[in-house]
């Protein structure tokens, strides 16, 4: 960038410190902006795990330090997974989250590979009715669903969740998917195409490896959204032993006005583990799965 | 990005010859697109158009689903104070909330984006944990935290002298908390995105302006917000839309109270349809929703559109 040949000018050289002082200063800036906007975040996990580790006494004890534990032990946890019914709803969870993060993926895929490359009557309406349903709140839906699950006979019972829950996922899983599918190079179909491959030998063989990353960003998503799904869990979920961990953890322990705070938070950690862990060991595809729909198409 | 670029390919000269196989090809071709797409429609007729057209339906019946009385439902709502309080909190919430996410989203992105390469992932990493947590699950962290006689901010406020604050006890407090709540759990969406776009911004454009002498204000004014025009909007639109249908917070916080002062539309509707087992007033409040959300959604799909085709 700078020329070689000019000669160190004094004026340039105090110009250049300033400069890095400046940038000095910006930068440390930074980082305060930075600190206390991170404390401001982990307040409420920290504050979680706290009490989590608290025994009652310890925190009905008024005079104690809220912040900090002084007696630390496990037995909410282990109260937690040894009676009740936190494990039933652990397991709920997850069947309910699995089961949605295939169809989602099933039924996605196929349809974003048919909306990406195949241009069929419809093709256009199609995708942006797709994008038009992921903006449709599930709050806005909620009550007529109540009314559908109840004339299907599936009123509290979990597995009403694994149909409804594909609603909330799919759209936005098609989405990313057209997006992934159509920035892969045309001169794949054709070599596939002319080694005389069919359309779905060309999906399997070609399309999924290759859209791979895209592919797990939409699990990722499907997983987060499934897992953290409140509306439609609290409405048609009535008994302990049908509950998912977002509805759970609440109705079992509080008991009329008793509030088991430090079980309610080591069951709320717990609970919000398997999306953390996700984003830990993922955290590239976590975002690219939760922010793709803006900035990909 | 790598598409068209092949466009006119081999096909012309061979078509005269080959023109019925390729049309039974073509044709077959839409029959396969049909059968991969059909649950896709499927899941979309019955399970988002159906419901809505059944809300529709459910909205003009009376309490008991047995008569058909047209628009009573939304006119009994309409002469309510209750359901007026409803949609004054609702826009409040929503409209406060997004421009404080956006905010932060914006300050955050820049700071991050300051930041040496080396040690903004660590940052970054940190700064998304609120996002990363179901609502559901961390709203309760905060219910604990605004406890009435365990308040560990009140705890600290004591400590430098200041009175217990009525965190979820007062109407303004009340509102307070939950629009704190909603933005500490929505910021870091706003941050990753505008630091996606941040990231985009092509550095000649600042090397350009910093020639012409313009300042660190008058880059971000002429160079930084018009490249990034577009992703504010989208951002800004698609969280006003999920933010003014939000449920996880205020139900697991206030339940609307005190007084029915916090309450939005989705926790209203839940209350009316769903816990005083009025269906249809409570899918009448819930369609009361459905033209601003209409709006919003229409705008955001329209920048969408214009995006992909700048990146086209």
């Amino acid at each position: 960038m700078s020329s070689t040949t000019a000669t160190p000018f004094v004026p340039a050289e105090i110009k250049h410190g300033s400069l890095k002082r400046e940038r000095r200063w910006a930068l440390i800036g930074a980082y305060i902006a930075l600190a206390v906007f991170v404390l401001f975040f982990m307040i409420p996990p920290f504050h979680m795990l706290m009490t989590s580790l608290k025994s009652s006494a310890e925190i009905a004890d008024l005079s104690g330090n809220p912040w900090i534990v002084s007696a630390p032990t496990l037995q909410n946890y282990w109260e937690l997974l040894t009676e009740g019914n936190y494990l039933i709803h652990f397991r709920n969870s997850v069947i309910v989250t699995t089961c949605t993060v295939v169809i989602s993926m099933i039924i996605s895929v196929m349809a974003a590979f048919a909306l990406a490359r195949m241009k069929f009557w419809g093709s256009a309406t199609l995708a942006t009715g797709v994008f038009l349903t992921y903006l449709v709140p599930e709050t806005l839906l909620f009550i007529p669903m109540f009314q559908i699950i109840g004339s299907l006979g599936l009123y509290n019972n979990m597995w009403a969740m694994v149909l409804i829950f594909p609603t909330l996922t799919v759209p936005f899983c098609t989405w990313i998917m057209i997006g992934y599918f159509a920035s892969i190079p045309k001169e794949l179909d054709e070599a596939a195409l002319i080694d005389g491959a069919g359309h779905l030998q060309m999906l399997w063989k070609i399309f999924i490896p290759v859209a791979l990353p895209g592919i797990l960003a939409a699990m990722i998503f499907a997983f987060t959204v499934s897992w953290a799904a409140f509306i439609y869990p609290i409405a048609f979920l009535v008994s302990s032993d049908q509950m998912v961990l977002t509805v759970g953890i609440v109705s079992d322990l509080i008991r009329a006005d008793t509030f088991q705070w430090g079980k309610i938070m080591a069951g709320a950690l717990m609970a919000a583990l398997p999306p953390l862990l996700v984003y830990a060991f993922l955290m590239d595809y976590y975002i690219a799965g939760l922010t793709a729909g803006a900035t990909k198409g | 990005m790598s598409q068209g670029t092949l466009s006119v390919p081999a096909a012309p000269a061979a078509a005269p010859p080959r023109g019925g196989a390729l049309k039974r090809l073509s044709r077959r071709n839409s029959t396969v697109a049909f059968l991969l797409t059909l649950p896709l429609i499927l899941l979309i007729l019955g399970l988002v158009v159906y419901p809505f057209l059944y809300a529709l339906y459910l909205s003009m019946l009376n309490k008991r689903m047995t008569r058909f009385i047209g628009w009573e439902n939304f006119t009994f709502l309409l002469g309510r104070e209750t359901f007026w309080n409803v949609v004054f909190q609702s826009v409040l919430f929503a409209v406060s909330a997004v421009l404080l996410k956006a905010l932060i989203g914006f300050v955050l992105a820049h700071v991050l984006h300051a930041l040496p390469s080396k040690g903004q992932r660590k940052w970054r990493g940190m700064l998304l944990v609120p996002w990363v947590i179901p609502p559901a699950i961390s709203t309760l962290a905060w219910w604990w935290l605004f406890d009435p006689s365990y308040s560990a901010f009140n705890w600290a406020l004591m400590g430098i002298g200041v009175d217990p604050v009525p965190w979820l006890g007062q109407a303004g407090w009340a509102r307070f908390s939950v629009i704190l709540v909603n933005v500490w759990y929505g910021s870091p969406f706003f941050m990753i995105m505008y630091l996606a776009a941040l990231k985009s911004v092509p550095d000649q454009l600042y090397e350009a302006a910093a020639i012409d002498g313009a300042s660190g204000w008058q880059k971000l004014r002429y160079v930084t917000f018009p490249m990034m025009r577009n992703i504010i909007s989208i951002t800004v639109l698609f969280s006003l839309i999920v933010t003014f249908a939000n449920f996880d917070i205020v139900r697991i916080l206030t339940n609307g109270g005190p007084q029915d002062t916090t309450h939005v539309f989705a926790t209203y509707a839940f209350q009316v349809g769903i816990q005083s087992g009025d269906i249809p007033l409570g899918a009448s409040v819930s369609l009361f929703m459905f033209p601003l959300l209409a709006v919003f959604a229409i705008f955001t799909l329209r920048g969408v559109n214009k995006r992909s085709k700048e990146m086209a």
